[in-house]
């Protein structure tokens, strides 16, 4: 059951990121990009990450993306025309020689690194409680220097933003 | 025995909160129009059945039987995807909703709840932030200028008020320490003093009034609804559909209206807990139930109009007979249980939601940069303010 659920939200998310990459109207791209934080989270959920999981929804899916898309709406972007065309042939060439790239790389990962054990599905200690004890006390650090940085960039585009000041 | 079966009882429960959440949200709609006729000093629906009880049913009927319009340079697939994107989010949330405590009903024991999650809190916070797709994409897809000012307006209504809404939220979790809505409530049970409820709303009080306030942004409701100001942008993100994709967009609407109670209800008013010590509480119902059975009795005996000989005698037996169920659970106390918490509980809801519906039929709508300055420079830090108390007090006093 665990299995298939991983499989099915593995291949949706995997669908949308190459539905991203191929859909030439930016709308629908940032869609896929939904479809992929969305099958993430539900991955996350799988391996006992809620928190994580649902931060990933409210943080990626429900705030960045929704931003990403007013503003595509805003500026009010239309499909991207594609300037060259390509021969049927080429793009078959293109599919098998990629494919082989990627199993390359594949085997190449699998034979250099140490082998390790898969990860167990509830495997991670994902509870809120877990995540907030982890980030206020091993990563502590990181997470304000994390928060410094946002804060930067927060000030950064109101500097950009604001005519004059 | 079958019942025991998680996947039969899961379903039984599913249908029961299906329909009358369905049903709900159709008499929602004409609790509201009564509602704001009265306020306006008009009767409302008054035609199709007493009192246009039927009215719902006369809407659904013509909403399904209407011809569906896809008009021509719309995008397609969004176009037919936002208002199912729309409504299926917005049915979403209840599943996690608690209605009542444990129950048990012969050999099954079972919550009053469709499930349960630990992160509860965050789930309904999450579906609710992605809903904002359905009314975005609607805009968009369109292809009008006004649907897409309003697709717009939402998208930024949205993200801006989701600010204190969670900031809001995030008050009271820091008092119970807990995501679990159960937890909540159960944390909520009791007395200070021995009679003022230990709900959440007392030491929240700024933190559930910028609850409201966000929620009505939420959900797109007056004073906040300008995503569908009708004298600026005709009717907004949904000014291109019809039939029952319009209809699911109105569903949709009304659904987030009943989640948002519902979450406020359990954060603050103490989900279904009821207001007073346990043997006077429930007396309450029974004396609401016969005191409006009395009263519909004797305007019945004094008829003003003609038909009020029947109608209202009519009325005082029903409210008169819930008044007798609410009695004889007392000596039933597993009846008693779910009446009474399903009383209380939709109690403090529909109180909400006409708080909800009054605040429509009262307020002007708000200018858009007053939207947004309110939210950023009003509601923001006054919920960051609750937060940093709530959470200085809780750190001084735990341990």
């Amino acid at each position: 059951m665990t299995a298939l659920i991983f499989f099915i939200f593995a291949g949706i998310a995997v669908f949308c990121g190459i539905n991203l990459v191929v859909q030439t109207h930016p709308i629908a791209s940032a869609l896929s990009l939904v479809g992929v934080m969305g099958s993430l989270a539900v991955l996350y959920l799988q391996l006992g990450g809620e928190f994580i999981a649902m931060a990933q929804v409210i943080v990626y899916a429900g705030a960045i993306m929704v931003l990403f898309v007013f503003v595509i709406m805003l500026l009010n972007a239309g499909a991207e025309a594609t300037t060259f065309q390509v021969s049927r042939f080429v793009k078959y060439l293109g599919a098998i020689l990629l494919a082989a790239f990627l199993g390359l790389i594949s085997l190449m990962i699998q034979s250099t690194l140490p082998r390790t054990e898969g990860v167990l599905f509830g495997a991670w200690q994902g509870t809120t409680l877990d995540v907030g004890r982890k980030l206020f006390t091993a990563y502590l650090l990181p997470f304000e220097v994390t928060s410094v940085l946002i804060l930067i960039a927060i000030v950064g585009a109101i500097v950009l933003a604001r005519k004059e000041i | 025995m079958i019942l025991e079966n998680f996947f039969v009882l899961t379903l039984i429960k599913v249908a029961v909160v299906a329909f009358v959440l369905l049903t709900t949200l159709a008499y929602l709609q004409w609790i509201e129009r009564k509602v704001i006729a009265h306020v306006q000093l008009r009767v409302g629906p008054y035609r199709v059945g007493p009192h246009g009880l039927l009215q719902p049913l006369a809407d659904v009927v013509k909403l399904i039987t209407k011809e569906g319009l896809i008009p021509s340079h719309v995008n397609r697939l969004f176009y037919l995807l936002a208002p199912f994107v729309a409504v299926a989010l917005a049915l979403t949330s209840i599943a996690v909703i608690p209605f009542g405590p444990q129950i048990t009903i012969g050999p099954v024991t079972t919550w009053m709840q469709l499930t349960d999650l630990r992160i509860g809190v965050l789930f309904v916070l999450a579906v609710s932030s992605i809903g904002v797709y359905g009314v975005a994409l609607g805009g968009w897809a369109s292809n009008n200028k006004y649907s897409l000012l309003g697709g717009l307006r939402s998208s930024a209504q949205m993200i801006s008020y989701e600010l204190p809404l969670a900031l809001a939220v995030a008050a009271p979790l820091l008092l119970t320490n807990t995501l679990d809505f159960r937890d909540i409530v159960n944390y909520q049970s009791g007395y200070w003093l021995g009679f003022i409820p230990r709900w959440n709303l007392f030491p929240e009080i700024l933190g559930f009034i910028v609850f409201l306030i966000a929620g009505f942004a939420e959900t797109n409701r007056v004073p906040f609804d300008l995503p569908e100001a009708e004298n600026e942008l005709v009717a907004g993100f949904h000014t291109e559909y019809s039939s029952m994709n319009f209809a699911a967009f109105f569903m949709a609407e009304y659904a987030n209206m009943v989640t948002v109670t519902a979450v406020a209800t359990l954060l603050f008013l103490g989900g279904w807990t009821p207001p007073f010590p346990e043997p006077y509480s429930d007396f309450i119902p029974i004396i609401l139930f016969a005191l409006a059975g009395l009263v519909a009795l004797y305007h019945g005996l004094n008829p003003v109009r003609r038909m009020d000989k029947f109608t209202l005698p009519a009325t005082a037996l029903v409210f008169l007979g819930i008044a007798a169920i609410f009695g004889l659970s007392l000596f039933v106390p597993v009846a008693k249980a779910i009446l009474m918490a399903l009383f209380w509980f939709c109690g403090k809801i529909l109180v909400l939601l006409f708080v909800f519906i009054w605040v429509r039929a009262t307020l002007p709508r708000f200018r858009y940069d007053q939207l947004m300055r309110f939210a950023w420079t009003g509601l923001f830090p006054l919920s960051m303010f609750n937060l940093l108390v709530t959470s200085l007090v809780v750190a001084l006093t735990s341990k």
